[in-house]
């Protein structure tokens, strides 16, 4: 339960108010295990810890986190450099089911700061692309400059063997993409219904809709996966902070199949 | 060869529409082919057409003095573009933009009005399938209005 010294390799700012830390600890192994879709606390010294989702590659061998500065903690994450010490905590979590989606069709739905906890089982999807069915991206962003990790999303727009798509709600001037919700590509995706698995994250509203409509294109309820997010604090089940429902998000989740919490989305009253 | 009727036939938007329906409705189609930057129909004008959009991109944009053309939504394969034409007084009220080459089948909107008028059973039919769409079109516009991705404050 102790957070463990980690040292800031590298920060790379992604968008205006998104940024990648790269980590490697302090002392010990610099390997850090864990599964795509779990969790870290990460713990900024004296002023407090969050619950931040692994945006790395599960084969790499840094830590990489991505988040958006937009409370206390990730303000002043946001203000550390190159040697800064930072604690972590974890892994936590459940993980996308990156097994069970073998010889199928995959569909991943990110919107927004959603892309980050998806980007690992992608890659581990993308390094073994020979067991999976057709492999498609299907990304929403507020606006053009909001989309993050774009030089990836370049090479990975180069592959073959991965269909990316990507749509933001408000068009800039001189933006040729598309524009609408992300709800609107998943027609495009062109996967076998009867054969696929989709991964989710995004706001719940947005993961809900998007739910809605690949059943509506005829996907078992049970092949669609979501990530959840609360306000995690112990990362273990403990303190109650992320209770939803009969769950804990930070130990039941953060990636729950979909019949699990699909009532409690939409019950306010939790 | 594949005809038009064929082409229709095999669209999500005519699934299920009678054969009979079917040739009345391919005899108001027509093969299109847009240019890139082309303006296939512009604000104002009179909406007498919709098109399946077969390949391409095409952009909804209005004009802002101030901010220029704004897109509002993109259209590609499979979708539907302009519904105008159902709807008195039939005026487009959106410019729509090509951005990649566009390849289409337009629908005489006059045409297929006139033969809606004299059987209403092929009216209803269409009407279903333009209030699906609309609904569609209209979830997704809320969600838009939502700004789910944007910092809560």
């Amino acid at each position: 339960m102790l957070p463990r010294p980690f040292v800031i390799k590298k920060v790379r700012r992604e968008t205006e108010d998104t940024f990648t830390v790269e980590l490697d600890p302090r002392e010990g192994r610099s390997r850090f295990d864990f599964l795509p879709g779990q969790f870290n606390m990460l713990y900024v010294y004296g002023v407090g810890e969050v619950p931040i989702s692994i945006s790395g590659d599960p084969a790499g061998s840094t830590l990489v986190h991505t988040t958006r500065a937009v409370g206390t903690v990730t303000k002043a994450m946001a203000k550390l450099r190159r040697g800064d010490v930072i604690g972590v905590r974890g892994p936590f979590g459940t993980s996308w089911p990156v097994a069970e989606a073998r010889n199928k069709d995959v569909v991943f739905v990110a919107g927004g700061i959603g892309l980050p906890p998806l980007r690992p089982a992608l890659y581990e999807i993308l390094s073994h692309r020979e067991s999976y069915g057709k492999v498609v991206l299907l990304y929403g962003t507020r606006t053009p400059s909001d989309i993050l990790f774009k030089d990836e999303l370049e090479q990975w727009r180069a592959r073959f063997d991965l269909e990316v798509f990507i749509t933001v709600d408000r068009a800039s001037s001189g933006w040729r993409g598309n524009v609408g919700v992300v709800t609107t590509l998943i027609q495009k995706a062109g996967f076998d219904s009867r054969n696929t698995l989709a991964m989710i994250v995004g706001p719940e509203v947005m993961m809900r809709f998007t739910a809605l409509e690949f059943m509506k294109r005829g996907v078992n309820d049970n092949s669609i996966y979501l990530s959840m997010e609360r306000n995690m604090k112990c990362g273990i089940g403990l303190c109650g902070h992320c209770q939803f429902g009969p769950v804990f998000i930070c130990k039941d989740g953060p990636v729950f199949r979909y019949p699990q919490i699909k009532d409690l989305m939409v019950k306010w009253e939790i | 060869m594949e005809t038009l009727e064929r082409i229709l036939a095999q669209h999500q938007f005519f699934k299920e529409l009678s054969p009979e329906y079917l040739t009345l409705v391919t005899g108001c189609a027509s093969n299109v082919r847009f240019e890139q930057d082309q303006n296939i129909f512009r604000v104002g004008e009179e909406a007498n057409q919709f098109y399946l959009i077969r390949e391409g991109r095409i952009a909804l944009q209005l004009f802002s003095p101030d901010r220029g053309h704004i897109t509002v939504e993109t259209l590609s394969e499979g979708d539907i573009l302009g519904w105008s034409w159902l709807i008195p007084p039939y005026y487009y009220v959106f410019d729509a933009k090509v951005l990649d080459v566009t390849r289409a089948i337009a629908l005489d909107g006059k045409c297929l009005r006139r033969k809606c008028e004299e059987d209403h059973n092929l009216g209803y039919e269409l009407l279903k399938r333009f209030s699906s769409l609309l609904e569609h079109r209209l979830e997704t516009t809320r969600l838009q209005l939502l700004d789910l991705y944007g910092v809560r404050s």
